[in-house]
């Protein structure tokens, strides 16, 4: 009170001695937590004016704020509509008078049509950015719209299944600064289309026509393209070795391309893409042709290759070999899932590459200890390291990789036969930051508390059914690193509410896996939700000591929360209730909840305006109205209905027998 | 079927060509040709008579049907075993009574055309003044018959002297521009003029054997197509050196002159030869042989003669023979459609579309075959029966654009503005139960919220009822009259369909 009087004897605000351009220095930096803009806001009017005047980019959660929100926000350039399943065109109208607008994001919107488009983009000239995917309603009239955005420079139409060729022929006329634009799964859109944006857009950077059904009709004017850089040919059936044969010359300013899945294309046809002096930086190739010295010469004019990857080919120790030899320094090499890849193969490629970055050999389930001694001999540098089901490798192999590997950041060690030894040893991989040891029966808390004492930049940690771990392991990761954003704990079956308590100092925390964590209580969780405020997923099944005293706080306190799983919890209708105080809930998974009635589940649906997508039982579907389930669908939300039977927990070490018979 | 076997019967009858003079002299146009240049030649200087020379030409337009013989005795084997004695008895066996009759039959014209220019003689002591298309027309006359008799000259000696021909052909082609005098070209001639039957008849093809069997439109139809491609061939591959070709022009009026054949009697038109003939039936029994119903046959002789080409008569065309580029046209029939496509007005209007016009009648038609089936449309208006043509239109041009078709730019529309209502409604009930459930907190709210709900059904089923309704209302009249359009082409299609048959069995007959 006494502050008060004084500030006005003065005659101003202290606050008014800041300039403006300090104030929005400051803002620039509040970027971690989004509720500090927030808080910034509240402070005082003319915060509220600056930060409104500030912000650049919106995610708002609810269409139906719009009005207000486009108001109050009048520099936006940025408009993610992700969190909004229904934007109608009535929206797009009212989006339309923000005339700063440059980028918007539809992928995840629908009920819109392209009298709203156009409207947008005839309103908003300014448009760079459109993100169309998954609209899959869309026909060529909304192509038609979008061709009017002249501006436009990236477009993202992903599984615009209905857009044909005349709706890409428009937009290559229309918009003819387009950089980017990705198409996958467009199925509609064969040669022409693809052709004529070829023809027309001269300035594409960066083309994915992954699974479209074209030919090798429409390439040659692709790679007349001057500045093509990214070139995507995933799953592209018609394309084939014989009709690139035709091709008279290569694209010389392509960086990436990936031919992943093009069954009928072998060396030979990528071949007649490339060029002998090009810049080609990146080669995808995975579940192509097999890997052969023959593979390998045709690499070898590629000599500014850095990556490539050929996940599920199959390889010959001759064909990696001959890699080694050709290709001066590739940086990633991506192996997983690749059939006939031994020690020799393995060991020849890497002794080769001494400034690998990234090694991925997931599930390559022949090589062993000798692959990771050579691995680790060699590649000192390596940053990423995954190597997930390589179940031969013996358990000496892991405390190599610590031992040599020190700039490692990540490392997917799920299904392996690592223990507390190997822990203790790549603990020394102090810049470590995502670690999986998921299905690992072989660690516990010991080997888990080096982790703790030494990763202190560990942002991930997996440990899905490593059953050996239980409270004091998650305490000194909890206590030994505060950056901890996701944690997987699912079916560590001793963990208790301790383990969450202390897991609630960990502020950053975003995800937390729990399922199947039989001692866990509502007090553990209402200590999460009160200590980690960024969660937005959340996955509780099977915590069967969870009831409705849990999600009280729970929706009380994490307002961030998108994502819930509920199911064999003990949660009733009063608990459903509650979380729909939480706006940004979109998707909850309600099965087996004994304490459910059909009454409360409406309600809850009801009153969580921005569901996109729950799972029910379907016994529930005969018992809701059906014009209630067309109401939410119309509101955007999507059921699944599943009729699984109620499972009892195995154990462990019994589940993976299991698997691996 | 029926007009199958009359055709044969036509072609059945054919004989020895050119016996009835009067009818003959237009359908040879190598001849009319020859004389025509004649003219040319020797009265350069005077300009009146260059006038007659141009008058004369109404006659050759009619030179492609008499090729329609020996394409249509190619075609149809049974007339082809039936035609073969005649032939040979023609070439290779000499038969004193045919060539008598044929001599009695010249003198009886030549006395005729005596007749005549006696005649127009006295008329013109009479009348000092006249106009020059009437002096036109009885110099026509009169040439036609001459014609005629040098024609019928040219048969007779020809039968007798089949080697006479082979010699002669060495030295024809030169003789024709130093011979100034008809008697002396009658013999010399005779070569290039069999040897002309060459090229006209591969020009016109079987289709011609076409235009007696079905007798309409239809089948001229298809010749214009033909010439369409021809039209096209001499732009694309045909590199003539400039002198290697004579070339003529008609005047506008000829190609524009509905008919081409003119009874000699009467003066009546007539389309087609064909018709002629069988029009000249009535004006006496020497018309009723079946020498005269024939179609006038040509000698085949492969020798090589001057090709001709044509010259568009309109100043400043890249088809008239002034023009610094010159590109000839090929057939007369390519003439006239030049003429008309590019000269003329489009007064052919297509009454599908409403929009495109034609000049060639034939054009139209063949439009009307495909009109409304060209779903592939640019923003400039071009449609395009193949979706590969209207792209290949767009990479072409700066600024078009696919257009969206307009039935789905119709129902994307319907079915928006009935979503626009939904989303309305659904807002509604939106905002009812924001109110209902500021909280949610309790069960007795949830019920609120299920008496809200009970709304929408009853926004929804009649509303979706009703933009049903519509759509059907809308599309109902749209289908009937489609079906009137589809019925009417049918017809069409129909009536074209029955030649193009009869063609495809004429061509199987072939095989």
């Amino acid at each position: 009170m006494k502050k008060q009087t004084s500030g006005n004897e003065f005659g101003y605000n202290r606050l008014d001695l800041l300039s403006e351009e300090i104030i929005l220095s400051i803002l620039d930096c509040l970027n971690e937590n989004p509720f500090d803009r927030k808080s910034f806001s509240l402070v005082c009017k003319s915060f509220y004016a600056i930060e409104s005047w500030h912000r650049k980019s919106l995610k708002p959660l609810r269409s139906e704020h719009l009005t207000k929100i486009l108001s109050r926000y009048p520099n936006v350039t940025h408009l993610d509509l992700s969190l909004c399943p229904r934007i109608t065109d009535t929206s797009l109208s009212l989006m339309s008078r923000s005339k700063m607008l440059r980028s918007i994001d539809l992928s995840r919107s629908k009920f819109f049509t392209h009298v709203g488009l156009s409207n947008l983009v005839t309103n908003c000239s300014n448009l760079v950015d459109i993100d169309l995917s998954n609209a899959t309603e869309l026909r060529d009239l909304a192509a038609a719209a979008i061709a009017e955005a002249r501006n436009l420079e990236k477009l993202w139409l992903g599984r615009c299944k209905s857009i044909t060729d005349i709706g890409i022929g428009c937009i290559a006329v229309g918009c003819r600064k387009l950089r980017l634009i990705s198409l996958k799964w467009c199925l509609s859109v064969g040669d022409l289309g693809v052709g004529l944006l070829a023809v027309k857009c001269k300035e594409i950077r960066s083309l994915d026509l992954s699974y479209l059904p074209i030919t090798t009709k429409c390439l040659p004017s692709i790679l007349n393209l001057e500045h093509l850089e990214d070139l995507v040919l995933e799953g592209c059936l018609g394309i084939d070795d014989d009709s690139l044969a035709v091709l008279k010359q290569g694209c010389k300013s392509l960086e990436m391309l990936d031919m992943s899945n093009c069954l009928n294309v072998s060396h030979v046809g990528l071949s007649s893409l490339t060029t002998d002096n090009g810049h080609l930086q990146q080669l995808i190739f995975a579940y192509g042709s097999p890997v052969t010295p023959a593979f390998a010469e045709s690499l070898h004019k590629l000599s500014t290759l850095q990556s490539i990857k050929l996940d599920g080919c199959t390889v010959t120790p001759l064909g990696l070999k001959a890699i080694g030899n050709w290709c001066a320094s590739l940086r990633e090499i991506s192996l997983s899932k690749c059939l006939g890849l031994t020690d020799d193969g393995l060991s020849s490629l890497v002794t080769k590459q001494r400034d690998l970055r990234k090694l991925d050999i997931t599930c390559c389930r022949k090589i062993t200890h000798v692959s990771i001694a050579h691995i680790t001999n060699s590649c000192m540098s390596l940053v990423s390291l995954r190597m997930e089901s390589c179940s031969r490798v013996s358990k000496e192999a892991f405390v190599l990789i610590g031992q040599r590997c020190h700039f490692l950041e990540e490392l997917d060690l799920t299904d392996n036969e690592i223990d507390d030894e190997g822990l203790k040893s790549i603990s020394r991989c102090s810049k470590l930051s995502s670690l999986k040891l998921g299905i690992c029966l072989n660690i516990t808390d010991k080997g888990l508390a080096h982790i703790g004492m030494c990763c202190s930049k560990l942002a991930e940690l997996d440990l899905y059914r490593s059953a050996g771990i239980a409270d004091p392991g998650i305490l000194s990761i909890a206590h030994g690193c505060p950056g901890l954003e996701m944690i997987n704990i699912a079916y560590c079956k001793d963990i208790t509410d301790s383990s969450f308590i202390s897991l609630s100092k960990c502020s950053k925390l975003n995800t937390l896996e729990s399922r199947g964590c039989p001692l866990v209580t509502s007090l553990g969780l209402a200590a999460i939700a009160v200590g980690c405020k960024q969660l937005n997923k959340l996955d509780i099944k099977k915590c069967y000591n969870i009831n409705d005293s849990g999600m009280i706080p729970l929706a009380h306190f994490s307002q961030n929360l998108r994502q819930i799983n509920l199911s064999y919890t003990s949660v009733t209708d009063v608990g459903l209730l509650s979380l729909a105080s939480i706006s940004c809930l979109q998707n909850m998974t309600i099965l087996h909840l004994k304490g459910l009635t059909p009454r409360g589940l409406v309600a809850a649906l009801l009153a969580c305006g921005g569901l996109t997508k729950v799972k029910l039982q379907a016994s529930f579907k005969s018992l809701l109205a059906p014009p209630l389930c067309e109401h939410l669908e119309a509101r955007g939300c999507a059921f699944q209905w599943r009729e699984k039977m109620f499972q009892e927990e195995l154990d462990p070490k019994c589940w993976k027998l299991q698997l691996e018979q | 079927m029926d007009e199958r076997l009359c055709a044969d019967t036509w072609t059945e009858s054919s004989s020895p060509a050119n016996e009835l003079p009067k009818k003959v002299p237009p359908d040879h146009q190598p001849f009319t040709n020859f004389n025509l240049q004649q003219y040319q030649q020797k009265w350069e200087e005077d300009s009146s008579i260059q006038d007659y020379a141009m008058s004369i030409e109404p006659q050759f337009p009619e030179f492609n049907l008499p090729c329609e013989t020996p394409s249509s005795v190619a075609c149809n084997p049974s007339n082809q075993t039936k035609n073969e004695p005649l032939d040979a008895s023609r070439i290779q066996d000499w038969d004193p009574r045919a060539m008598l009759n044929n001599l009695s039959f010249l003198e009886q014209k030549i006395h005729q055309l005596e007749d005549l220019v006696h005649l127009i003689v006295g008329r013109r002591t009479q009348v000092a003044t006249r106009s020059d298309e009437l002096v036109a027309q009885q110099q026509q006359l009169i040439t036609a018959d001459l014609t005629s008799i040098i024609v019928q000259l040219i048969s007779t000696a020809g039968s007798l002297l089949p080697s006479l021909t082979q010699t002669l052909s060495s030295n024809g082609t030169p003789s024709i521009s130093q011979l100034g005098q008809l008697s002396g070209v009658v013999f010399p001639s005779g070569p290039n003029l069999n040897g002309s039957v060459f090229p006209q008849n591969s020009k016109v093809s079987d289709q011609s054997n076409h235009v007696d069997l079905t007798g309409n439109c239809k089948t001229e139809q298809n010749c214009i197509e033909d010439e369409l491609k021809y039209e096209d061939d001499a732009d694309e591959g045909e590199h003539l050196s400039p002198g290697s070709y004579e070339i003529l022009q008609l005047e506008k009026e000829e190609i524009l002159a509905p008919h081409t054949h003119f009874c000699m009697i009467c003066g009546k038109g007539f389309k087609r030869d064909a018709n002629l003939r069988m029009h000249m039936r009535g004006h006496g029994d020497e018309y009723k042989t079946p020498a005269a119903l024939a179609k006038p046959n040509k000698e085949t002789n492969s020798e090589p003669m001057l090709i001709k080409r044509y010259s568009c008569p309109f100043t400043g065309c890249k088809r008239n023979k002034d023009h610094k580029k010159f590109q000839p046209l090929k057939t007369i029939l390519c003439v006239k459609n030049h003429y008309k496509r590019t000269h003329c007005d489009k007064s052919y209007t297509c009454s599908r579309c409403n929009t495109k016009k034609f000049s060639v009648i034939a054009d139209l038609k063949t439009h009307e075959k495909h009109c409304g089936r060209d779903k592939w449309l640019c923003s400039c208006g071009t449609t395009f029966s193949r979706k590969d043509k209207l792209f290949g239109h767009i990479a072409l041009f700066q600024g078009h654009t696919p257009a969206i078709p307009l039935d789905e730019a119709k129902g994307s529309a319907a079915g928006s503005s009935d979503r626009g209502e939904n989303s309305e409604e659904t807002n509604k009930v939106e905002l009812n139960l924001g109110t209902n459930f500021s909280c949610g907190s309790g069960v007795q709210n949830g019920n609120d919220a299920k008496g809200g709900v009970d709304d929408p059904p009853s926004f929804f089923s009649p509303l979706t009822f009703d933009t049903c309704n519509l759509g059907g209302f809308h599309e109902f009249p749209r289908p009937l009259f489609d079906d009137s359009e589809t019925s009417f082409s049918f017809l069409i299609s129909g009536s074209c369909s029955y030649p193009q048959k009869t063609r495809e069995e004429s061509c199987s007959d072939k095989t």
